[in-house]
């Protein structure tokens, strides 16, 4: 059975409809991953399996009992409130400080646990907030943009540790990136996201087609192109809104 | 019951029966940058007051009803086209002036506005003792229950949705117990000073703590000492209490502060 499944998903926030008629799903073992323009929706759909948004049609069907891992774009630790590493490790559930430690090493970030939360650099707090989200041994692990402010170097580092935990775990993993090179290496399956899905597939498939170079590109062209490339999905000519509209947006 | 005849007695309870409820709350309140809503709480608190007063019902269910009934509709004004610290102002205000109208309307001799604008320990009787302690272990009690989820939805409430605790449920208790706060420290501290109450002691702690827990842990210290110290002091000068305790949190939180800044220095 898939972790998840998303079925017919809208989402409408406020007058704007962010998503429309997503439908996905995700099996043991594999790594999917969200590409997009700004403001595609790729961050509202993650929010929305997490629970976090509201659906406004559609249905995400969690495998009952899922154990889900989320790793947030960015955490801001307001220089008001003290936070060592162990006693974020310990919110909301108390565990030991075996298991803590254990955690820590698997995201790749050791003798962190006594510092305070503010001082870590941004690859650390990245590495914690991962070492967070495994603490339960996730069978799902989420991540959205969790490369956000490193450089190329560390978040390439930092998608090698998700592979490595991905055998260690065999956890499913949906993530969303801007980075397409090391996104490209280290994914399964590649969604392309524009308030639906444009298109999706292995990586080389997308990466093969003109949409690749087009992905981010903001011209009419581009975005069309992502939809001529399609082999594998079915709304093509029923698509009721205007592409040339969005593309331009 | 000879023990709380004594009003010295009820006025140094009562005062650390709010320092006591006000300390982990005004962390929270310092961690979410809620001072500016826990003064719009607090100043609606004399519109409480007043509407008390004029219905003939107990202060504490005005002032309850009316702190409650600002928290909420600014939490749901808030992100509706308004900036927050907009709305905030214009409730605070409007609230204490509405207050203040309400207060001069009622012309007869029941409202001495200085006792609930600055507090009036010393009038504290054994039944508003009892209110004031039931109060703050009302609001320590909904505190501990939460921590942990308060504590995650304050440092990022995706992270919370995603550990299955509902941040906007955590915002609304953290609500109720500000408004609880309110409502108990008025004869106390006075609606103008209740934001002393919460925030000074809280920021007073932050360079000594590590973790949250020893942040509320030392705020309610110098709390509970700026209370019975404040106390001690307007005694000896003749001054009034509630400003007393305040200013006397303020001294130490400069203490503290040029301490801490010259300890660090010192470590360079």
């Amino acid at each position: 059975m898939s972790l998840i499944s998303v079925r017919d998903l809208s989402v409408t926030l406020g007058h704007s409809r962010i998503l429309h008629d997503i439908n996905l799903t995700l099996d043991p073992g594999e790594i999917v991953t969200l590409v997009g323009p700004n403001g595609s929706g790729k961050s509202t759909l993650v929010r929305a399996v997490i629970g976090a948004v509201q659906s406004t049609r559609g249905q995400i069907i969690r495998r009952p009992g899922l154990r889900i891992g989320y790793v947030p774009q960015k955490l801001h630790i307001d220089p008001t409130l003290p936070l060592t590493v162990m006693r974020f490790l310990n919110l909301p559930k108390r565990v030991s400080t075996v298991r803590a430690e254990q955690a820590l090493a698997q995201a790749g970030v050791e003798a962190v646990a006594r510092r305070q939360m503010a001082d870590l650099s941004g690859g650390q707090l990245q590495r914690v907030l991962l070492a967070r989200a495994l603490l339960d041994e996730p069978e799902l692990l989420i991540l959205d943009e969790a490369t956000q402010g490193l450089d190329q170097p560390g978040s390439a580092a930092f998608y090698q540790q998700i592979e490595t935990v991905r055998s260690e775990l065999g956890c499913g993993v949906l993530m969303v990136s801007h980075e397409l090179h090391v996104v490209m290496a280290a994914s399964d399956r590649v969604i392309c996201l524009n308030g639906h899905v444009c298109c999706e597939g292995a990586p080389e498939h997308v990466a093969s087609a003109p949409a690749y170079r087009a992905l981010f590109g903001t011209g009419t062209q581009g975005a069309l192109a992502l939809y001529r490339h399609q082999h594998d999905h079915a709304h093509d000519d029923e698509c009721e809104h205007d592409h040339a509209h969005e593309a331009a947006e | 019951m000879s023990f709380l005849d004594d009003f010295l007695v009820r006025t140094v309870l009562a005062s650390v029966g709010v320092a006591l409820a006000a300390a982990p709350l005004g962390c929270f309140v310092v961690w979410r940058r809620m001072a500016y809503f826990s003064d719009a709480t607090a100043h609606a608190a004399i519109l409480g007051v007043a509407i008390a007063l004029a219905f003939d019902l107990s202060i504490f269910a005005g002032v309850l009803a009316v702190s409650l009934a600002m928290a909420l509709s600014v939490s749901s004004l808030t992100g509706r086209g308004q900036a927050v610290d907009t709305v905030l102002g214009v409730a605070a205000h409007s609230a204490l002036a509405l207050g203040l109208v309400a207060a001069s309307l009622l012309t007869d001799n029941r409202f001495d506005l200085t006792t609930y604008l600055f507090g009036d320990v010393l009038a504290v009787s054994k039944g508003e003792l009892g209110w004031i302690w039931g109060g703050a272990v009302l609001v320590s009690l909904l505190l501990l229950w939460r921590w942990n989820a308060l504590l995650l939805s304050t440092l990022n409430p995706d992270l919370a949705h995603a550990s299955g605790v509902d941040p906007r449920r955590e915002q609304m208790i953290l609500t109720l117990a500000l408004a609880v706060t309110v409502a108990v420290a008025i004869k106390v501290i006075g609606a103008l000073l209740i934001g002393a109450m919460l925030i000074i002691p809280a920021a007073t702690a932050r360079p000594l703590a590590r973790t949250p827990e020893s942040m509320m842990v030392i705020a309610a210290l110098f709390g509970v000492a700026a209370a019975i110290g404040g106390f001690s002091l307007s005694f000896e000068l003749d001054t009034q209490t509630g400003p007393t305790i305040v200013s006397v949190a303020a001294i130490l939180f400069a203490a503290v502060s040029v301490t801490a800044l010259i300890g660090r220095r010192v470590k360079r």
